[in-house]
């Protein structure tokens, strides 16, 4: 049973928190409990691991951190998912980023890159390429890897096709690929706008400022009080009037911060800075 | 036959009544929502396996025709009695041991996304006791895992009888698995959400 719980307490989980701060320097420790416990049980059987054992490579074995992140971290991702918040965006933040002369875009979490080439040809599609630059962060190192590659399955790519089309934009997803056998690679002149690093959005702070961030399904792995600290670091991020895009499930619940965004799609969690 | 006293009696007791349905459970869950009364006093969670991008008019559906107050989960939305609760479609519905709900994005398990081991095993590990669990129609193994985690919590756990199902690999892969304390047929499930 690969989502097998109860196989570590709650306790154990909290010393396997404090083992990853003190050796790795990761805190863990305003991620929500169950989506935790459950990554941790799963690497656990992937590994055929006691408590002990993964207790002791944590410490022990600097090579396996890497992929202990990878696990921990949920890197599931897709080209244009859900394709009405691309709809939304296409519509209501796309005319209000091209009064800019230079558009800066972040994408926090990005994982393997999917969510920012989606965002690359929604506003190369518009016109909007040449001016714009997209930032892809994660904490994870090995997902950038992939994401720079910009080179995904060509059977993942079928998939994202569907979502390309929900989404209203003309000809296919394909136009954007160069095919090679069984790969798909992300044309250049879409590569040439991106830029994928490291950024921990718990301990690191403000890198740069934007018109746009998009952070989904991102927040769902926090507690409220840490997404309410990254939150301040979105709105520090952001310039007057610039707009942030959570996902669809994911709402602003903090009454602070609940003044300082104004709704602009309910639905799609797209989110405009007001105030000062 | 009705259902006997000690069942009654635990389904009283329960405070969250979680529903777990796949392909062919369509019809009897469009019934439970119609049916059960605006204060059934008790926490309904429901998670049903459907495509992305697809049904998303079941929850719309099922809204217009509960009596309960019903709403599709939201990250981090609190655990309210009188409330219905509809697991959203693409994500994992995950309790958290502070009476809230979180999401997940990861791996589909058997396939699906919502899957109803997910809930569930979260729910045994949050509210045990205080839980049932009501395993419907379905063609994969998805719940079983789940429903035998709660019942080892000690909450009720009720499979749809088999041959009374649409689909009948999902609640008996649940009895073959030892997780069902009663085998009920539809018309025995009304009576008891009924009583």
């Amino acid at each position: 049973m690969d989502t097998a719980q109860g196989i570590i307490s709650n306790a154990q989980v909290q010393e396997l928190i404090d083992i990853v701060r003190k050796v790795h320097g990761f805190d863990f420790s305003g991620y929500t409990k169950a989506s935790l416990k459950r990554r941790l049980t799963r690497i656990m059987l992937l590994n055929k691991f006691e408590f002990y054992d993964l207790k002791h490579v944590l410490i022990n074995d600097a090579d396996f951190f890497q992929g202990f992140l990878e696990e921990i971290t949920v890197n599931v991702t897709e080209m244009f998912r859900d394709p009405s918040f691309y709809k939304a965006v296409n519509t209501q933040v796309v005319p209000y980023l091209s009064t800019y002369q230079h558009v800066k875009i972040w994408s926090a979490g990005c994982s393997t890159g999917e969510e920012v080439y989606s965002m690359a040809i929604l506003l190369n599609e518009a016109g909007l390429g040449k001016k714009s630059f997209i930032y892809g962060t994660d904490i994870n190192t090995e997902v950038l890897r992939e994401a720079r590659k910009g080179i995904y399955s060509l059977r993942n790519i079928k998939s994202y096709a569907e979502n390309y089309q929900y989404t209203g934009l003309k000809g296919s997803i394909t136009d954007h690929f160069t095919i090679l056998y069984d790969a798909a690679s992300i044309h250049n002149e879409l590569k040439q706008n991106t830029l994928f690093s490291v950024h921990n959005l718990i301990s690191d702070t403000v890198f740069n400022e934007f018109q746009m961030i998009s952070c989904r399904n991102v927040f769902i792995y926090f507690e409220t009080f840490l997404q309410e600290r990254i939150l301040d670091l979105f709105y520090k991020s952001l310039c007057p009037l610039g707009y942030l895009c959570l996902g669809s499930k994911e709402t602003i619940r903090s009454d602070s911060f609940k003044s300082k965004f104004k709704v602009i799609n309910q639905k799609e969690n797209i989110y405009q800075k007001v105030g000062t | 036959m009705g259902p006997d006293n000690k069942l009654l009696e635990r389904w009283h007791d329960a405070q969250i009544v979680l529903f777990g349905g796949s392909a062919g459970s369509f019809k009897i869950l469009f019934r439970i929502i119609k049916d059960l009364p605006e204060k059934l006093g008790k926490t309904v969670i429901l998670i049903i396996h459907r495509k992305k991008n697809f049904f998303s008019e079941i929850e719309k559906l099922f809204a217009e025709n509960s009596r309960m107050y019903m709403r599709e989960i939201e990250d981090k939305d609190i655990l309210k009695t009188n409330t219905m609760y509809i697991a959203p479609a693409n994500y994992h519905t995950l309790i958290e041991d502070g009476g809230y709900f979180s999401l997940d994005v990861s791996e589909p398990v058997w396939y699906s996304k919502p899957s109803i081991d997910v809930t569930f095993e979260s729910a045994a590990e949050v509210y045990g006791n205080k839980c049932a669990a009501i395993l419907l129609s379905g063609a994969n193994q998805d719940g079983a895992g789940g429903m035998l985690k709660l019942r080892e919590s000690g909450a009720l756990t009720i499979a749809q009888e088999p041959a009374d199902a649409e689909m009948p690999e999902m609640p008996r892969s649940a009895i073959n698995l030892g997780a069902a304390d009663y085998i009920l047929t539809q018309d025995e499930i009304f009576k008891l959400l009924l009583s």
